[in-house]
Parts: structure tokens; C-alpha cells; sequence
């Protein structure tokens, strides 16, 4: 490519602004302005010197902070749009969500059904703006920060007087500069943190150069974090899974391969008793009633020692006890267990007695474990109950029959065959809470509820996220790049002898206000006019 | 030790009042027209406003004492630590830029919040098992400091708008400027409804149907001008409803929605009848001896200053927490939404201003936006959309 030689000898990229060695103007059209617009150092980017292939194209769309900023925008939009109504993940799942969704808002509820906002944020267009944000923060980014690296560089000490007496603050002194003033200047400029170079007794002072690279750094934080984001769709990168258990139940962990498994010792729910807990809460707890103190779940940890055999049960070693809290996951291996959710009372055991109609005369009873009953109970004396069906979660479907909802044991039910010395070919009696039906005609005996017992269930989210550490890398990337950025100011000094007079400008990328207070004092009682702000003398005018 | 803490808290507010009218006085002054130093009104009145934080803070100690965890657990703990935040973001500031008119601004704006804060209840209430972390202090007080020196730069606009905007004739920036000031007197109308009926011990008490279908009950502390679902009033003498609202609306928020709207309205007009003219134009003569340059760079550096450390509260340690609390860092809660939002906008508007140029009236525009974004996250997303955070409303 054609490269430009500035009347200085320094040889620039084509399509540089400013030469990056004196600062004198290369492009006719930056000649006319009063002030040089001095982002990016006036260097030569990429999109703006090259449109001609559709790499040149894209690369040049997405490299405008124009369409950066429409990007960020767009995105708040459809972000806001998505609280107009909750989520679908926050909808209890009584329903379809269609129906949900227009039974609580009506025909606005249908129209965000059918738009597909119950899931914006997982839909195909609200990824691909966050994506197309992805792409404009790396070509963005690179599009400048290469050329800024080189103009910050390659920067010479005299700078051309095209160059001073264009920066917002510049001024000019008809004064000599003397060795005791320069010593003065010097000195306040190294008390203030500035880097000083000398060339021809030109004097460029320069401090917190690193701040210029905190947008950047900030970018690559935020691309580190979107590529945390994706990996998450990764095989094996990212478990999610649920594990209800009752208390002394053992199960293995979700996800854990079989390799870790948990017991529920106890579940404890607890709420704020204005009696025993602290007296300021009392005004509180009269005006709301109930508030929950504690959720725990306090479990048993085990691994399985050797190895898997089918059919047969794990052997296991205790790892240790641990109580799972809110804010308080268990931790093990990667995975984290959370305590999420809770079933209080859920009936675990039912029992029931034998009894003959007439007499009331009881023969023995029977318990029957509902999770898994046994199918046969010998009452001893010829007296013998066969469970025959049981249904934990009783309905009766559509045909009329009797069918049950699910495993869980919320409304059990069963049918019995009763065997007896004066019946032994049995009679059938089916049995369900607060009902007693005998199908095939009238029994002489019958099934007695005999009381329940209950256990509570505790429910456990199970979750690895390997992802984690990426995005934390990420944010905390972020954070150095936007306090660099944000906190510290690049700010330079030109201090020229042009024949009789010394000329000085001053720039700064922001905080013009610190900038010219800093350069009043390093001024003082030295002779030589600070740098003077062009912008407010125009307004005056 | 509640009651004695609560002092603070109105010992503190008064002393904010005061400091506005010393920051007034500051800049009626025109004995001292030396511009570089702050004239004896502008010192005593940051004084009393550091005496002011100092209360406040003093508030915020003994009721963390008396209750056992940080006070910025429910709606009025938070907001009235938002408002306190706001004057240490001033003093802050007053002490980089020495403009006595940044407090005439950003005290009124700060006391409005603790008296909106302070409507709601005040009870010291107990943590509900997810709030029970080290990280309700973390996250919340460095968000609410981060959005408080947002805030700042919210007042630093209306400084400049309500100089640059030129008030002999009718415009776009004219009424715009008018629906600002007129959302901070309505603020002031909700504070004062609810100060007389509070005073007065209203309370009238309803019988309705829910939007499941329920018969539920609704206690009303201000009368009732929209009645719930199917409403039966069973209080005598209360003043029955003009209208209901079907069961999907809370009828309740609606009325003092209605009722702060309302008084908003008659402070206004009763404002002009006085004033005679818009109350930017009121405004606009105190403005006259600051530079605009200068307020455009308070409003810009405190958005720098405030963004960094809203990202790290607002989005940094509410992953770090909702990973702890709610097994995920990111769930698309409301609130996480619009604090993403926050975030989206601030970023918009600092590339608006490199890279585009946006200075003076646009990115003072930018930063009364951006103000009212965060309102609308501390109000309607608490109030209104609730989601998981909905436990700060009650």
C-alpha cells in the first residue's frame, strides 16, 4: 500500500489523519478545522481507509460505534420488553403457558405468548443481537486500538506548530524560557506524576498512558465473559438437575454418574416465633404473620466405593455430615447442592385394619409403605390381605377407571383382596381416602383406616458450571479495564521554543476541568501563560 | 434503640432542608463574587449537610445494632440508604468541584427519596432465608452507591438544562424539562398524601375477589378512589370508590398512583400561579454564574466515576450472590433485567460520548434518562413487576 512520508521524514500507514511522529496534518480536509480531532491520535483505522471487499463491508459496519450504540440500544428495548410479564420459568406449571398466559393478562397475554416473549431471552433474535454485540466489541476494538498502540509510539517530543496551536488548550508566551523556570516546570510536573522527554529543549510531559488501553481491556473482559456464556452449551460443561428426597432416603446425585450419593437425614422448616427470637422483630412479624427463618436439609454425604454392578446395591462410604442451607450449597467434586425446594407432611406410610362389618371384630392390621408396599400381608389364623392395585396418586381417568396422576404418593389408594377362613376365595374392597367401594357386590369384611404416617421431602437443585471461572475471568477483566479507564486520565504537556516565544498545549482523552486546574499550578510564578482552553474563548466571543 | 435510630434519620432530613437554603443563600451572595472560592454561606452549608450524613449514618449504625444485619433489607432501609449515598456522593463531589449549586440540586433530590422511602413500612423486619448472607451487604450497599453517583450526574444535568434551555420560547426542551420537574413534585405529592392519611390514621378496609378467583381482603391506609375487583367496602364512613378495576390490576397501587398524580397536578398549578412562569424559568436565574462546561464535566465524570463501581454492586456481586443463593449467577429476575438495562444504558451513553461527540445538552438529556431509569428499578420493578427481589416492597 501507499504509504504517507510526512514533510518530517516519518513514514505513516496510508490513511493517517495526524503524523504520528510530528503531529502535522496529512489529510486536506482535517486542515480547515480550528481544533484537530484528536481521538484515536488522528491515526489510520482500518475501516476507515479500506471499503472495497465485503470483508472491508462488514468489517466497517461493525467497527462504527454508530451501530455499537444501536446494538446496546436494541438490546435494552427487547431486554425491558421482556418484564412486561414474567418468563415462562416463572409461571407455575399448572397449565400450558399459552393458556397461563391469557387467562392472568387477557389478549395482551395471548399476544406475548404468540410473539414469544415468554422465552425472549433464550430466542433465536435476542442471541444474535447479544452475539452481534460479541462482534462489534472485538472488531471495534481492534479497528482502533492497534493504530492508537503505534501513534502512542511513535510520538515525537516537538510536535509540529500545526499540531499545538490546534489543541483545545494551547497558548502562547513571549517570554524567554529561562533555565530556572524550566527547573520550576520540571520539577511540578515530576511532583505530579508526569513523565518527562526533552528533545532540543522542546519538553513533552505525558502521564497515565495506561489509561487510554482501559476501553479495550474492558472489551476483552466482556468477549471473555460471552465466550464463558457459550460454553455452557458445551457437553459436560454445565449440570442441571433436581433431586427431591425424603427424609431417610438415599439416592445417588444427578450427574454425579452414580459416583456420589446423598441421604436426607431431616428436613427442618422454620418460621420467626415472636416469643423466642428477637424482640425488634415483633412489629413486623405481627403486621406480615409468617415470615420463614430457615429451610435446611440436613444430609449425609456418601461416595460409592468400587465399582458399578448392575442389579446389585452400591456399596458406599460415608464422606461426611452437612447441612444444606439457603445461601449455604454443598459443595463436592464441582457440583454444588442447593436447597430449593420442600414438600412438608407427605404421607409415607398408611395403615389398616381387617375388621368383619358386622361384629367390628378386628383380625390384625397391616402398614403399608407407600412408596413401595409389599403385595402380600399374612394376618395369621387363615386372616391374609393381597394388595392387589395400588395407585399413589389416585384418579380416575378419562375411560372411568381408576388410574393414578403420578409416583408421588398424594392421594393413595388401593384395591385389597381380603382372604378369610369364611371367604377363602376373597373378597374385593377398593380403598381410598374417606371412600370404601366394594366393586363386586357386598363383603362381609372390610379395610379400617388405621392412621398415617408422614415424612418431609426436601428438594435439591444439583449443579456444576464449569463455566464459572471464565466468566468470573471475565468480569473480573472488566473491572481493571473500566477502573483504568475510568479513573485515571491520559493527559499530556507540549512545551515548545518556537523563535522567541514558548508555546504550550495540552491535552487530555477527559476531565478537561482537573487537566487545566493541574497545569495552572505547575504555571504559577514561572513566567510562561498555562495553556488556555480555545473552547471557552470561542463561546465568549 | 429503633426509636432512638429514627431520630437520626429525621434529625438528618431537617439538616439536608437547612443545607439547601445556606446552599440558596450561597448563591444569592453577591458580596463575595469571587468565584474561585466558596463564599461563608456555601461552607456553612456543607457543613450542615456533612452533619446531616453524619446523623444519617448514625441511623444506619444504630439500627444495623439493633436489628443484626445491614438496614437495607426492605423497600424504606434501601431507599433511604440510596438517599444517604446521594449526599456523600454530593459531598464528595462539592469537594473536588466547590459548586455550591450542585447541593441546591442534589439535596432536594436526596431528601425527596428519603421522605419516599420513609412511606413505606418501617418496621425492622427478619431475613428470610435467602437474604441470610454477608452478601446483602455487599451487593446492596455498593449498588446503591453506584446508583447514587449516578444520581448525581442526574442533578448536574438539571443544572445544565435548566440553564442552556432557552425559556422565552415554547419548545420540545421547554415541556420536556417541565415533565421532569413535574415527576420531582409529584414525588412530593405522594409524600405528602401519604404523610396526612398516615397522620390521621386512615384506614379503610375492603372484601374482593382476586385474580385467582379468591375472596381476599385489602386494608387501605389513603381513600379509595379505585376500588378493588369486585369490592364490598366494610368500614363505615369511608369514602366508597369511584370506579373498580378489573382483578388483574392492583387497585390499591392504582389509587395512590392516582392520589400522587393528583397532587402532583395541584402542587404544580398552585407552583405556576405563583411563580408565574415554568419553574425551569424560576429556576434558570440561580443558574446564571455557573459554567456550563463545568457542570457538563461534574455529570460526565460522575457517570464515570459511578459506572465502574454499579457494574461491580449492580451486576459483578449480585452474580456472585444469586450463584450462592439462587444456584445461578444470571436468571432474567426483573430486577436483573434492569439493572442489565442500568448497565446497557450508561454504556450507550459513555460511547455516545467519546466516540460521537455527545456533549452538553444531549448527554445532560442522556443523564436525566438514565436517572429515571434507575428509578424506574428502584419503584416500578419492586411495586409493580415484583419477580424474585419482591420481598424488598414489603
Amino acid at each position: 500500500m501507499n504509504e504517507v512520508k510526512c514533510e518530517c521524514g516519518h513514514v505513516n500507514p496510508h490513511g493517517t489523519i495526524l503524523c504520528e511522529s510530528c503531529g502535522r496534518v496529512l489529510e486536506e480536509k482535517e486542515k480547515e478545522k480550528q481544533l484537530l480531532d484528536m481521538r484515536y491520535e488522528g491515526s489510520a483505522r482500518r475501516s476507515q481507509t479500506y471499503n472495497k471487499t465485503i470483508i472491508d463491508k462488514v468489517w466497517n459496519f461493525f467497527s462504527s460505534v454508530k451501530v455499537g450504540v444501536w446494538l446496546i440500544v436494541i438490546t435494552l428495548v427487547a431486554s425491558s420488553l421482556g418484564t412486561i410479564f414474567p418468563q415462562e420459568m416463572y409461571i407455575p406449571p399448572l397449565m400450558p403457558p399459552g393458556q397461563y398466559y391469557e387467562e392472568q393478562y387477557g389478549w395482551l397475554g395471548k399476544l406475548y405468548y404468540e410473539l414469544g416473549f415468554h422465552n425472549l431471552y433464550s430466542s433465536w433474535w435476542y442471541l444474535l443481537l447479544i452475539a452481534s454485540i460479541g462482534v462489534s466489541l472485538v472488531i471495534c476494538s481492534l479497528d482502533r486500538v492497534i493504530p492508537l498502540h503505534r501513534a502512542l509510539n511513535k510520538q515525537r517530543v516537538s510536535r509540529h506548530e500545526s499540531y499545538l496551536k490546534r489543541q483545545r488548550l494551547y497558548s502562547v508566551s513571549e517570554s524567554a524560557l529561562t533555565d530556572d523556570a524550566v527547573g520550576k516546570i520540571k520539577q511540578k510536573l515530576s511532583a505530579k506524576r508526569y513523565k518527562l522527554r526533552e528533545e532540543n529543549g522542546d519538553i513533552l510531559a505525558e502521564k497515565n498512558r495506561f489509561s487510554r488501553w482501559g476501553p479495550y481491556v474492558n472489551h476483552v473482559g466482556l468477549i471473555i465473559f460471552l465466550i464463558g456464556g457459550m460454553l455452557r452449551f458445551v457437553p459436560g460443561m454445565y449440570v442441571d438437575e433436581i433431586l427431591w428426597l425424603r427424609e431417610g432416603e438415599t439416592k445417588a446425585i444427578p450427574g454425579t454418574d452414580g459416583q456420589y450419593y446423598l441421604k436426607n437425614n431431616a428436613f427442618i422448616f422454620e418460621v420467626y416465633d415472636k416469643e423466642k427470637d428477637d424482640e425488634v422483630f415483633q412489629d413486623a412479624i405481627n403486621k406480615v404473620g409468617t415470615v420463614v427463618k430457615n429451610y435446611q436439609t440436613d444430609a449425609t454425604l456418601y461416595k460409592r466405593a468400587g465399582e458399578i454392578v448392575p442389579g446389585e446395591k452400591p456399596e458406599l462410604e460415608e464422606i461426611r455430615d452437612q447441612s444444606i442451607q439457603v445461601n449455604k450449597p454443598l459443595k463436592v467434586d464441582g457440583f454444588a447442592l442447593y436447597q430449593v425446594d420442600y414438600k412438608l407432611n407427605e404421607m409415607s406410610k398408611m395403615s389398616f385394619n381387617l375388621e368383619n362389618k358386622e361384629t367390628g371384630e378386628q383380625f390384625g392390621g397391616v402398614t403399608l409403605d407407600l412408596y413401595e408396599p409389599d403385595m402380600e400381608y399374612d394376618l395369621g389364623n387363615g386372616y391374609r390381605v393381597e394388595v392387589m392395585s395400588y395407585f399413589p396418586d389416585f384418579e380416575f381417568n378419562a375411560d372411568g377407571e381408576p388410574a393414578t396422576k403420578s409416583r408421588i404418593p398424594n392421594n393413595p389408594a388401593f384395591i385389597f383382596k381380603m382372604f378369610t377362613p369364611d371367604k377363602p376365595e376373597g373378597e374385593v374392597s377398593f380403598v381410598a381416602i374417606r371412600q370404601n367401594i366394594e366393586p363386586l357386590g357386598d363383603n362381609d369384611y372390610k379395610m379400617t383406616f388405621n392412621g398415617v404416617e408422614t415424612k418431609n421431602v426436601t428438594a435439591l437443585t444439583v449443579r456444576k458450571d464449569l463455566t464459572l471461572w471464565i466468566i468470573g475471568l471475565g468480569g473480573l477483566i472488566f473491572m481493571i479495564g473500566v477502573i483504568q479507564g475510568a479513573y485515571w486520565n491520559h493527559r499530556r504537556l507540549w512545551i515548545r521554543k518556537i523563535d522567541n516565544q514558548i508555546w504550550t498545549a495540552a491535552h487530555t482523552n477527559k476531565n478537561w476541568h482537573g487537566l487545566k486546574r493541574e497545569l495552572e499550578m505547575v504555571f504559577a510564578d514561572t513566567g510562561i501563560k498555562a495553556p488556555e482552553d480555545q473552547l471557552v474563548e470561542e463561546k465568549k466571543d | 434503640m429503633v426509636q432512638l435510630s429514627s431520630n437520626f434519620l429525621f434529625a438528618a432530613f431537617i439538616l439536608y432542608l437547612v443545607g439547601i437554603l445556606f446552599f440558596g443563600g450561597a448563591i444569592k451572595d453577591k458580596r463575595h463574587a469571587d468565584k474561585n472560592a466558596p463564599n461563608r454561606w456555601a461552607k456553612i452549608g456543607i457543613l450542615v449537610t456533612i452533619a446531616g450524613f453524619l446523623s444519617q449514618l448514625t441511623f444506619f449504625i444504630l439500627r444495623w445494632i439493633a436489628s443484626g444485619h445491614a438496614p437495607v433489607s426492605n423497600l424504606f432501609e434501601f431507599t433511604t440508604f440510596f438517599g444517604m449515598s446521594l449526599v456523600g456522593a454530593f459531598i464528595v463531589l462539592y469537594f473536588m468541584y466547590k459548586t455550591p449549586l450542585l447541593g441546591m440540586f442534589t439535596l432536594p433530590v436526596a431528601a425527596l427519596i428519603i421522605a419516599y422511602g420513609s412511606m413505606f413500612p418501617r418496621e425492622v423486619t427478619p431475613l428470610i432465608p435467602a437474604l441470610q448472607s454477608y452478601w446483602l451487604h455487599i451487593h446492596v450497599t455498593t449498588t446503591a452507591i453506584g446508583q447514587a453517583i449516578l444520581a448525581v450526574s442526574f442533578a448536574a444535568a438539571l443544572i445544565y438544562l435548566v440553564k442552556s434551555v432557552d425559556q422565552t420560547k415554547k419548545s420540545k426542551s421547554t415541556l420536556w424539562l417541565e415533565v421532569v420537574l413535574f415527576g420531582l413534585v409529584s414525588t412530593l405529592g405522594f409524600v405528602l398524601v401519604s404523610s396526612y392519611f398516615a397522620a390521621t390514621d386512615y384506614s379503610a378496609n375492603f372484601n374482593y375477589i382476586n385474580k385467582e378467583g379468591q375472596p381476599a381482603t385489602e386494608e387501605y391506609t389513603i381513600p379509595a378512589l379505585v376500588g378493588p375487583h369486585q369490592y364490598e367496602l366494610t368500614d363505615k364512613n369511608r369514602l366508597e370508590p369511584l370506579f373498580e378495576t378489573p382483578a388483574i390490576i392492583s387497585a390499591k397501587k392504582l389509587n395512590t398512583v392516582i392520589w400522587s398524580f393528583a397532587a402532583g397536578i395541584l402542587l404544580y398549578i398552585l407552583f405556576r400561579l405563583i411563580l408565574r412562569k415554568r419553574i425551569a424559568a424560576a429556576l434558570q436565574p440561580w443558574t446564571k454564574n455557573i459554567n456550563l462546561d463545568l457542570v457538563d464535566e461534574i455529570s460526565y465524570r460522575s457517570v464515570l466515576i459511578g459506572f465502574p463501581v454499579f457494574t461491580l454492586g449492580g451486576l459483578i456481586f449480585a452474580m456472585i450472590w444469586a450463584q450462592i443463593a439462587w444456584t445461578r449467577f444470571w436468571g432474567w429476575d426483573p430486577k436483573e433485567v434492569w439493572a442489565l438495562i442500568t448497565w446497557l444504558f450508561y454504556a450507550a451513553f459513555l460511547h455516545l460520548r467519546l466516540s460521537k461527540g455527545w456533549h452538553g445538552e444531549k448527554s445532560a438529556w442522556l443523564a436525566v434518562i438514565g436517572f429515571i431509569i434507575i428509578m424506574f428499578n428502584l419503584v416500578a420493578v419492586n411495586l409493580v413487576i415484583a419477580g424474585l427481589h419482591s420481598y424488598a416492597g414489603s
